[in-house]
C-alpha cells in the first residue's frame, strides 16, 4: 500500500469517537487476543497429544485459570456479538441510519450473557 | 433521497472487495458451523450429559477431546467423519478471518514499509501453518 501514514497510535487512540469507537478498539483488541489464544490452545494441543510435553501442559494450565477464562471469554462473546452487528449493518446499508441503537442494543444483548457467564465461571473457581 | 452508490458493475471487484465479503461471509459461516454443533450436541444428549462450559467448548470446536471428561457414555457419535469436516470448515474460516483480521491492524498501524512487509508475511505463515496443525489434530484425535 503506498499510503502515507502521518497519524501515530497515539494520535490515533485521542480520537473521541465515543461509543462507536469504543466498539471498533474492544473488536480489534479482542479479535487479536483471540488469534494469539487460539494460536498457543492449538499449538498447545497438539504438542501435548504428540509428544506428551510438558510445555503443552504449561499452555494447558494458562487457559483454565479463572481469571484468564473471564478474559478470553469478554473478547469471544463481544467479538461475534460486534461481529453480527457489523455484518448485518454492512450487508444492510439502509440500517445505517441506526447504528447507535444498534449498538445500544448490543450492550443490552452483551451484558446479561456476560454476567451470568462470569457468575458460572467464578462459581466454578470458587467451588475449586 | 438518491442512494450514493455505485452499481457493481461500476465499481469494481477487486481483490479487496472480495476480502472485505469474504471477512463477512466467514463470519457468518462461523455462527453457521456454531449452530450445527450446539443442535448437533444437544441431539447426541448434550443435554443431560454435559455443562454448559463444556457445550460452549464443543461449540467452538467440534474436536472429541472438548467432551472427553464428561458424562457422555459413548465418544463415537462424536468423533464422525461429519464432526471432523465441519471442524476443518470451522479452523479454515476462522484462520483466514483471522489471517485477514491480523493483516488490517499491521496495514493500519506499522508506518515502516519494510516491517509492514516482513510482518505480513510472518503473520501469514504462522497463521497457515496453525491453521495446518489445527487441522491434523482435529483428524487424529
Amino acid at each position: 500500500m503506498g499510503l502515507r501514514r502521518n497519524v501515530s497510535l497515539m494520535n490515533a487512540m485521542r480520537y473521541q469517537g465515543k461509543g462507536p469507537m469504543l466498539t471498533y478498539w474492544l473488536h480489534r483488541i479482542s479479535g487479536l487476543s483471540i488469534v494469539l489464544f487460539v494460536g498457543l490452545h492449538v499449538l498447545g494441543a497438539f504438542l501435548s497429544q504428540q509428544f506428551s510435553s510438558s510445555f503443552g501442559t504449561f499452555i494447558n494450565s494458562i487457559y483454565e485459570n479463572w481469571i484468564f477464562q473471564i478474559y478470553i471469554f469478554f473478547c469471544a462473546l463481544f467479538h461475534a456479538l460486534n461481529g453480527l452487528r457489523i455484518v448485518i449493518l454492512d450487508l444492510w446499508p439502509k440500517l445505517i441510519e441506526h447504528q447507535r441503537e444498534a449498538i445500544w442494543f448490543e450492550w443490552l444483548v452483551f451484558i446479561p450473557l456476560y454476567a451470568m457467564a462470569v457468575f458460572v465461571i467464578i462459581r466454578t473457581a470458587l467451588a475449586g | 433521497m438518491k442512494p450514493r452508490t455505485l452499481s457493481l458493475s461500476e465499481r469494481g471487484f477487486d481483490f479487496e472487495t472480495f476480502m472485505w465479503t469474504f471477512v463477512r461471509v466467514s463470519a457468518l459461516a462461523m455462527y453457521f458451523f456454531a449452530l450445527v454443533a450446539i443442535i448437533g450436541a444437544l441431539v447426541m444428549g448434550a443435554r443431560t450429559d454435559m455443562n454448559l462450559a463444556d457445550l460452549i467448548r464443543w461449540t467452538f470446536m467440534s474436536n472429541p477431546n472438548h467432551v472427553l471428561n464428561t458424562n457422555v457414555p459413548d465418544l463415537a457419535p462424536w468423533s464422525t467423519l461429519f464432526w471432523k469436516l465441519t471442524g476443518s470448515a470451522f479452523v479454515f474460516f476462522a484462520a483466514s478471518h483471522g489471517l485477514h483480521g491480523v493483516l488490517s491492524v499491521v496495514e493500519d498501524y506499522m508506518a515502516h514499509k519494510g516491517w509492514r512487509r516482513f510482518l505480513r508475511i510472518f503473520v501469514i505463515i504462522i497463521l497457515v501453518v496453525m491453521a495446518a496443525i489445527g487441522i491434523y489434530v482435529l483428524w487424529t484425535s
